[in-house]
């Protein structure tokens, strides 16, 4: 990993919108450059995907969300990669985490209702044959998600102008 | 009652700052974006505030000695040494005072006579010139111009300089151009000083940020300045800890010691907590090589790129400062004054910069416009000062 490849990654992170332009002012270097570093980055998968932190609640867009701590029992022929990408396959499920302590996979789901996101742990989750026991909790308020604060807080207390 | 009669008419009489009819102009508008900010848009490491807090909640707080925690002298000692190759005793080399801020005005006071002439870069920050009316001298202004880089040249510093000049302040990396002195520069200096047995008043407050390779030389490291020069530096730049109040003086021991004089007499001791903090930065910043004083730097440089650039791209005349975090762009092709056109900037496009002139006659056909701001809105200020620009060229 490069000096630049890590600057360019933090720059993204930050807002991935910039362009490139702006990115090479930033960094010192060429266009071509970050450019090349850019697709090489995406050519190696450490940048997977360019996507916005969206407010959901402010759209009137229906949807429930929640966190479910599965525990699984790893099988021969079936360890705990085999499993998350059993359960990372179904489209409601947009994240899987391995974790340590009192539970094996937190799954993060979304769904349109409730009652389709029940439906989901029911009919596909804990019938899957490794799974031994789910715990589900409904996320009820989002302050900040990705470095991102929801509410209005961050307000710059500093002097308008100072010497 | 009229007042004027019992007012101390040499200190009244210093003209208000040119930074603060712009404040109120600036606060009055809400939706601003303001490049005219002169601190740090980071909050102080979570590892520093941490040390205070717990400082508190242990029951520290009663007063310090006067010249600060010999904790705290010590770590400054180390870290003079490590990072600039100075050597100041803990002892009786180092007084820790409420900010750079009080430092200057205790050098000040503590050296300048009634009469005496100071010598002051000019443009620099707003504090010198008054502080040196206030102690009873005389500052005079050393011009300092872009086609130098503004750095301070041995020829115009040899101008100024009569049977009556006692000190040079030295603040670099500056404050309002972003320029830096490189060991070239200080040493036709340091020839000019030991010249005309002149004293410096060295403020390095900006040490920490200095971009592009180039590296801070501390002005008493350079030839024989060591015994001539007062090194002021602090925390609120390097570590995000203005409003905390720390800051500190090295130097001789006999000028140092009178400098206490006045700081325990009217001052007492530092913050106590601002101490405890400044331990904190000092002390994990020699564990970690100071990641996160490297990892604002860094952050600083993308944007001072960005903004350089910026203005370059929109025909503006901009030299390239390699410290603090201020750009200085000449406005000379709208025609406009600095004044002028800071105000019209605020009104018309909703963006607050700082006239030159704020920082003395030098700065007239500049504003100062502040890099420590979040990169979407210097992106925005930036575009809007374009669009500014080309209206009136």
């Amino acid at each position: 990993m490069t000096k630049l490849e890590t600057s360019i990654l933090d720059i993204l992170q930050d807002d991935c919108r910039l362009p490139l332009e702006k990115i090479a002012v930033m960094t010192g270097v060429s266009l071509e450059e970050v450019a090349e570093a850019i697709q090489n980055l995406e050519s190696r998968k450490i940048i997977l995907k360019y996507s916005p932190v969206i407010n959901w609640d402010r759209t009137d867009r229906e949807r429930v969300e929640a966190m479910i701590e599965v525990r699984v029992t790893p099988q021969r022929d079936m360890g705990f990669d085999a499993i998350a990408r059993r359960i990372y396959r179904f489209d409601e499920v947009k994240s899987v985490f391995l974790m340590s302590g009192a539970y094996d996979l937190l799954v993060l789901v979304e769904a349109r209702t409730l009652k389709e996101l029940a439906a989901f742990v029911s009919g596909k989750l804990s019938p899957l044959e490794t799974v031994t026991g789910t715990a589900t909790s409904f996320v009820l308020k989002r302050y900040k998600e990705e470095g991102v604060i929801f509410e209005q807080d961050e307000t710059d207390r500093r002097l308008v102008i100072s010497p | 009652m009229n007042y004027q009669q019992y007012l101390n008419s040499r200190i009244s009489n210093v003209p208000p700052s040119g930074i603060r009819r712009f404040f109120d102009l600036a606060s009055s508008r809400k939706d601003a974006i303001s490049l005219g900010v002169g601190e740090p848009d980071f909050k102080t490491p979570y590892l520093i505030r941490d040390a205070a807090i717990n400082s508190l909640i242990d029951g520290e707080t009663q007063y310090t000695a006067n010249r600060g925690l010999l904790e705290l002298r010590k770590e400054i000692s180390l870290y003079l040494s490590a990072r600039y190759h100075l050597s100041y005793q803990p002892d009786n080399q180092i007084l820790v005072t409420i900010g750079a801020s009080e430092a200057i005005d205790l050098a000040l006071r503590a050296l300048v006579c009634d009469g005496d002439e100071v010598l002051v870069p000019d443009p620099s920050y707003v504090s010198y010139a008054p502080g040196v009316i206030f102690a009873g001298g005389v500052p005079v202004p050393v011009r300092t111009c872009q086609e130098d880089d503004f750095r301070l040249k041995a020829a115009e510093l040899e101008k100024a300089i009569t049977t009556s000049t006692k000190l040079l302040i030295l603040p670099y990396p500056n404050n309002p151009t972003g320029a830096i002195m490189e060991e070239s520069d200080l040493m036709e200096i340091a020839e000019v000083i030991k010249k005309h047995d002149i004293l410096v008043i060295s403020d390095e407050i900006y040490s920490e940020l200095i971009y592009d390779n180039h590296v801070h030389v501390s002005f008493a490291s350079v030839g024989d300045m060591y015994s001539r020069t007062i090194t002021i530096n602090g925390f609120s730049k390097a570590f995000a800890m203005t409003g905390w109040r720390v800051g500190y003086a090295c130097g001789p021991e006999e000028i140092i010691s009178v400098m206490n004089k006045i700081h325990q007499y009217a001052i007492m001791c530092a913050p106590r907590q601002g101490q405890v903090a400044a331990v904190a930065a000092l002390k994990t910043g020699r564990e970690t090589g100071y990641e996160s004083v490297l990892m604002m730097r860094e952050s600083y440089d993308r944007r001072r790129r960005l903004m350089v650039n910026a203005f370059r791209q929109m025909g503006l005349d901009c030299f390239e400062p390699y410290g603090a975090f201020y750009v200085f762009p000449s406005i000379h092709r709208t025609g406009l004054s600095s004044e002028e056109f800071c105000s019209r900037l605020l009104q018309e496009k909703d963006v607050a910069a700082v006239p030159g002139t704020a920082f003395g006659p030098s700065g007239e056909g500049h504003i100062r416009c502040c890099y420590a701001t979040a990169v979407e809105k210097i992106n925005i200020a930036l575009e809007r000062i374009a669009s500014f620009v080309a209206s009136y060229s």
